[in-house]
């Protein structure tokens, strides 16, 4: 689960880290009254959107006076902000933080992943903060200094001191560094986090370290013992047909495709996607079903596919294990019945019962266009969209 | 022989009275040789009940003293299910096969550490489990599609693992032993571990390995067999369409950081002198000409 920076400072000071004075806005008039109560004479006006990259679109911007941040603020709520994370059409600025402007005097970078192949948190500083971390990784990897963090200790005083010092934070300050490195780990340790990077992370003119932003993502594995996280959510950054299919415990993502997908399992789920654009058409959706579905959930699989204007036809690939093809093939009915099926649909069974489940569909009186390996399903639903 | 398991295995279920435990426990002592190797249960508080015929104990420990059971399979819900691999791990269990879903990254990577020093060998969390056909299924894995035989699967995903056995089957090639290591990025066996033991093993002759995208595993599995490998492999990786920074059902499957893309993955099993094919359909077929053609 993703949060906004303001949500990710809040939880940051919470654990004792350092991050500028500042306040959630959610109009123009809250933006400069807010500005106001923080004081001082320069201010950032910062877009609040899950995606990266919001200086370059112009969703970041500087004030030196109250007229400016109403301006700014103007400008950014509302806007559509466009960054290299968004995809083109991107996304529409609903929240403003407001902070007061930090005396810049060195930007670094700190982030926090769960690394596959230690099986640990790594812990991950650089001297080279305010740009994209992985430029930084693939042109000048010596630049990038590890920490692979025992989780019986957590990151030492030593360790912690040490990053600090190797990324050029200044000898007096070192200490002060480390704290803060070591509270990042500590909160995202303590809340489940899977990823948290701040950057850049400031060494201020006045001698001081300061996260200026912060990026927190969080385990949806561990979301059941943080109910304080749930709160944050904030759906408008989600995608609808994606928070409407949760609610049936369906796993569905938007493509830009035609072809709707349904199919059991993730790994089947992708590689029907793969075979669906080697046979030149692509995919409209990501849609794993899951082990056990119910005609409810394949009912509510087709409403969802089917709100998608660009779709062309629907491919159903079921591999039935545990999960019969006769109960599946009894769920399609009923779900093409249920539904106005405007789009072609074509379905592959295999595996348990799958004789009966093709028998079912056969005698259903429904239209569909059955196959039998996934070449040949991917085949003939590149075709039905074609021809549609 | 096979890898992992065989006829002679000694599991213990721990789970064994919670719905999914029961049932899939219910339908791997049909299985084959599943009557003599399924010997304990294990749910906490509930030792001395009587499951599909097996005794149930409070804990692995007591179950081993009482059965000399020697692999177990995890069906405990998710809060619960790293804390009941420690206990395995701690009862000297020999292999620990975790089905269990949705486990917390955080809990495996205190697991894992738990774990360093000992020789307990894990499989999963979040996979279909382990079968050496025509002698024992430990996992949800449908049976009858799988036929003895001499090549080995291994996978991060179930129902794909399941797509590649049927056309192995149904093209005349058994399989030694299928192996789903699983969706999740911290967790036990990796490819490469697995390919180790297909690759020591005589009664396997080639190995198909479906990958998928996110983490690195795939390409340091590449790496050995570039070097070691003396059987055919055929590869397919899952996920070339999927977009950077969406988790595509799996825990582990994200391309994050530009990192882990299916095209990685390709191009370095391709250079390791892997068949890798794009199209999912032609995974048996691929591994029949590698059989003939060696």
């Amino acid at each position: 689960m993703k949060i906004h920076e303001y949500q990710g400072k809040e939880i940051l000071r919470e654990y004792g880290v350092a991050v500028p004075n500042g306040k959630a806005c959610f109009s123009v008039d809250e933006a400069v009254a807010a500005a106001e109560a923080i004081g001082g004479s320069k201010w950032v006006v910062k877009a609040q959107i899950h995606a990266g990259g919001r200086g370059k679109g112009g969703g970041v911007k500087l004030a030196s006076s109250l007229d400016e941040v109403r301006a700014h603020a103007e400008d950014i709520l509302g806007m559509t902000l466009v960054t290299h994370q968004t995809g083109p059409e991107g996304k529409e600025v609903k929240r403003l933080l407001v902070e007061e402007g930090a005396p810049i005097k060195e930007e670094l970078y700190v982030g926090l992943v769960v690394d596959r192949a230690t099986q640990r948190v790594t812990v991950m500083a650089s001297s080279e903060g305010g740009t994209e971390i992985e430029t930084v990784a693939e042109e000048t990897p010596e630049l990038i200094h590890k920490v692979s963090v025992d989780p019986k200790t957590g990151l030492t005083d030593a360790e912690a001191q040490g990053l600090a010092s190797k990324i050029g934070i200044p000898s007096e300050l070192v200490a002060e560094g480390g704290r803060l490195i070591q509270a990042l780990y500590q909160a995202f340790w303590d809340k489940d986090a899977s990823l948290a990077e701040i950057n850049p992370l400031i060494v201020t003119d006045d001698g001081r370290v300061v996260a200026l932003d912060a990026k927190i993502n969080f385990d949806e594995s561990a979301m059941y013992r943080h109910p304080e996280l749930e709160d944050l959510r904030d759906l408008d950054e989600e995608d609808v047909n994606e928070i409407e299919a949760s609610k049936f415990g369906l796993n569905y993502i938007s493509l830009d495709g035609t072809i709707g997908c349904l199919v059991n399992g993730a790994g089947l789920a992708m590689a029907t996607m793969d075979i669906i654009k080697l046979y030149g058409a692509s995919p409209a959706n990501f849609l794993d079903v899951g082990g056990g579905a119910t005609t409810e959930q394949v009912t509510e699989a087709f409403k969802i596919m089917l709100k998608n204007s660009n779709l062309k036809a629907i491919l159903v690939n079921i591999f039935g294990g545990i999960m019969r093809c006769d109960v599946i093939a009894e769920g399609l009915v009923n779900a093409a019945r249920e539904v106005d099926l405007s789009v072609p649909l074509v379905v592959r069974l295999e595996g348990t019962n799958v004789e009966q489940g093709r028998k079912i569909l056969a005698d259903s009186g429904i239209s569909v266009i059955s196959a039998t390996t996934m070449a040949d399903a991917a085949e003939k639903v590149a075709a039905a969209a074609a021809g549609a | 022989m096979s890898i992992l398991i065989n006829k002679d295995s000694r599991v213990v279920t721990q789970g064994i009275t919670g719905k999914t435990g029961q049932f899939h426990t219910h339908h791997s002592i049909e299985y084959a040789n599943g009557k003599n190797c399924y010997v304990a249960g294990v749910t906490p508080k509930k030792g001395g009940q009587v499951v599909e015929g097996i005794p149930v104990y409070d804990s692995v420990a007591e179950a081993k003293a009482a059965t000399n059971c020697n692999v177990s399979v995890i069906y405990v819900p998710p809060p619960f299910a790293a804390a009941a691999i420690d206990e395995a791990v701690d009862a000297g269990m020999e292999v620990v096969i975790c089905i269990t879903e949705g486990i917390p990254v955080k809990d495996m990577i205190r697991t894992r550490d738990h774990m360093q020093g000992s020789s307990t060998i894990l499989v999963g969390p979040n996979c279909p489990g382990v079968i050496t056909p025509e002698e024992i299924k430990i996992g949800i894995m449908p049976g009858y599609i799988h036929k003895k035989g001499r090549i080995g699967v291994v996978s991060r995903s179930g129902t794909l693992t399941y797509e590649v056995v049927d056309q192995l089957t149904k093209l005349g090639l058994g399989q030694s032993t299928c192996v789903g290591i699983g969706g999740d990025p911290v967790n036990g066996l990796k490819h490469l571990d697995v390919m180790q033991m297909f690759n020591d093993d005589p009664a396997t002759d080639g190995v198909v390995m479906c990958g998928e995208i996110g983490g690195t595993d795939e390409e340091e599995c590449a790496a050995w067999i570039a070097d070691n490998m003396n059987k055919p492999v055929v590869g397919f990786i899952a996920g070339v369409t999927a977009p950077p920074g969406k988790r595509m059902g799996h825990a582990g499957a994200i391309i994050a950081g530009g990192k882990g893309t299916a095209d990685e993955k390709i191009a370095a099993l391709e250079a390791a002198g892997v068949s890798v094919t794009r199209n999912p359909s032609d995974m048996g077929k691929l591994m029949l000409e590698a059989i003939e053609n060696r």
